[in-house]
């Protein structure tokens, strides 16, 4: 099911980093409630993507629309308390602040509906093992519960559209199950709007709706997830 | 030995003003790399408001020796200083970031601003400013070893301050935010953190704890508009000397310059002293290039 205005539209993004260019006039749609991954190898753009529609790197031309509005030049906080939600690669927890002040951080573009304690109790329930060490520098954590950690700090504020790279990258495969048994859920009760960079495909073909591959910083395949042809992708993502 | 006693505590004495004026001087660099020369006259700022609340206080009191008020003195240096910094942030340091170079010859050249601005409110000559008469008394130990109270005042000035600051920093809001951007600035941003904001405020504090710096000074000696230039140049030797940006090497960095400063210059004269110290920081630093604690690394 497609909705007329997709919740975020991508048109002819390019950017680059100095004289290269990292991203060609990328267009990419995802339909509000809907699961999209972006696929690729290492290096064709994905991070890079994902970073500019986070607005931590600016494009030299194209367009980004949330929601109705242009937000092409937006800084990332003002995105942030938009409703983005971003897990970005390697985690980023703060390493020198506890548990619970990584989660604090997360309710900064929090709308205030709910109280600080009530968010928090909610994503302790959701990942307990957080709960254990929330007095600990998250530093101190290992790959698994960053991972843990950096995904409750971007749910937490209840975003509408969250922004996934790699969340499966080096982690012990009992926590990708769980992750994945989470975002399937996520999905599923239609509470978030996903977007997933990822390279580990069958996670990627199996929560998905629809799927976009790049190559060379530009898309070069997409479709739903049922009708994408997997050899192909396959072809595209195998190193 | 009460000789060394007298010389300990001058040491933790000097220790403090140290540690006040290096504080704001860290936390703009640890935060956003800013070396900032016109800190100096932050220090300047917050005297002459002292200076000027005194001189208001013996015109409505009619006695030219009333002495300051520090319950006021103090918050009003802290808050002159802290919105002196905000507008020289929110002017001319903002435009700069990144740009190293730039930024010391800008803040170099604010730092000339401020002082010729005080020449002309206040005149080129040093002043005077009167301390409360509580303050002018001693407080003897022992028979021999007799502490003046203008010291043990400033010291338990800058302890209270550094109370402060670990609460601002550890406790509030606003410094768990100041420590999600030190740690990573474009995560902080990318969870709703303005980072603007939180470089503004930093260097707010940072100013306002020269400013405050400034206050205990009147305490030492007279003050003219080039006062801060006699400190910034310390100051900056106890944050390289402590490890850039780090609160806790900050610190032991001061009491280490503080009292080696005041044991040397004890043994020999006033500028022998300040080479000796110097040349061990130089030669610690071929040592030990990141100083007393590890730039957290990111």
């Amino acid at each position: 099911m497609r909705y007329e205005e997709p919740l975020l539209t991508i048109r002819d993004l390019t950017v680059g980093y100095g004289q290269s260019m990292v991203l060609n006039d990328v267009a990419l749609d995802v339909p509000e409630g809907q699961a999209v991954c972006l696929l690729g190898r290492n290096g064709v753009g994905k991070t890079t993507l994902l970073k500019s529609i986070m607005g931590l790197l600016n494009p030299r031309a194209g367009q980004v629309k949330f929601a109705q509005s242009d937000l092409t030049r937006w800084p990332p906080h003002r995105r942030a308390r938009a409703g983005f939600g971003y897990v970005p690669q390697g985690r980023h927890v703060f390493p020198y602040l506890s548990v619970h002040d990584n989660l604090l951080m997360g309710l900064e573009a929090a709308d205030g509906q709910e109280s600080k304690s009530d968010a928090l109790d909610r994503m302790y329930d959701l990942f307990p093992a957080l709960k254990t060490y929330q007095r600990k520098v998250a530093g101190t954590l290992s790959g698994g519960q960053q991972q843990q950690l950096a995904l409750a700090r971007a749910l937490i504020r209840r975003p509408s559209l969250l922004l996934l790279d790699e969340p499966t990258e080096g982690i012990q495969p009992s926590i990708v199950q769980e992750i994945q048994e989470l975002l399937q859920r996520l999905r599923d009760r239609q509470e978030t709007t996903i977007l997933l960079v990822e390279q580990f495909l069958d996670f990627a073909l199996g929560l998905a709706d629809y799927c976009y591959v790049m190559e060379k910083g530009a898309i070069v395949l997409e479709g739903t997830a049922r009708d994408l042809d997997q050899n192909l992708v396959r072809e595209y993502v195998a190193v | 030995m009460e000789v060394w006693a007298l010389q300990l505590f001058n040491g933790l004495s000097l220790s403090s003003i140290l540690l006040l004026t290096a504080l704001g001087l860290a936390l703009s660099f640890g935060l956003m790399n800013v070396i900032n020369l016109a800190h100096g006259e932050f220090i300047m700022v917050g005297a002459y408001t002292t200076y000027a609340l005194q001189q208001v206080a013996s015109h409505y009191t009619g006695d030219p020796q009333a002495g300051v008020t520090f319950l006021i003195a103090i918050p009003a240096s802290f808050i002159t200083a802290a919105a002196a910094g905000y507008l020289v942030e929110n002017t001319v340091i903002r435009f700069l970031y990144r740009r190293p170079l730039d930024t010391l010859l800008a803040t170099w050249g604010v730092g000339l601003f401020l002082q010729q601005l005080a020449r002309s409110i206040f005149g080129a000559p040093n002043v005077q400013v009167v301390a409360p008469a509580w303050l002018s008394s001693t407080v003897s130990i022992t028979s021999g070893l007799l502490l003046p109270m203008k010291r043990i005042f400033i010291i338990g000035l800058v302890l209270a301050c550094l109370g402060g600051l670990y609460w601002y920093m550890y406790r509030s809001n606003e410094g768990r935010r100041m420590r999600g951007v030190m740690q990573n600035r474009e995560m902080a941003a990318s969870l709703g953190v303005s980072t603007r904001r939180v470089d503004s405020f930093t260097f707010a504090l940072g100013s306002g704890l020269a400013g405050v710096a400034g206050c205990a000074l009147t305490l030492i000696g007279p003050i003219g508009p080039s006062l801060g230039t006699f400190y910034i140049v310390d100051a900056f030797i106890v944050v390289i000397l402590g490890g850039l940006g780090q609160i806790p090497g900050t610190i032991m960095a001061a009491l280490i310059i503080g009292i080696l400063n005041t044991l040397f210059e004890f043994g020999t004269t006033a500028v022998v002293g300040k080479v000796l110290v110097f040349a061990m920081v130089i030669l610690f630093l071929q040592w030990k290039p990141a100083g007393l604690m590890r730039a957290r690394g990111r």
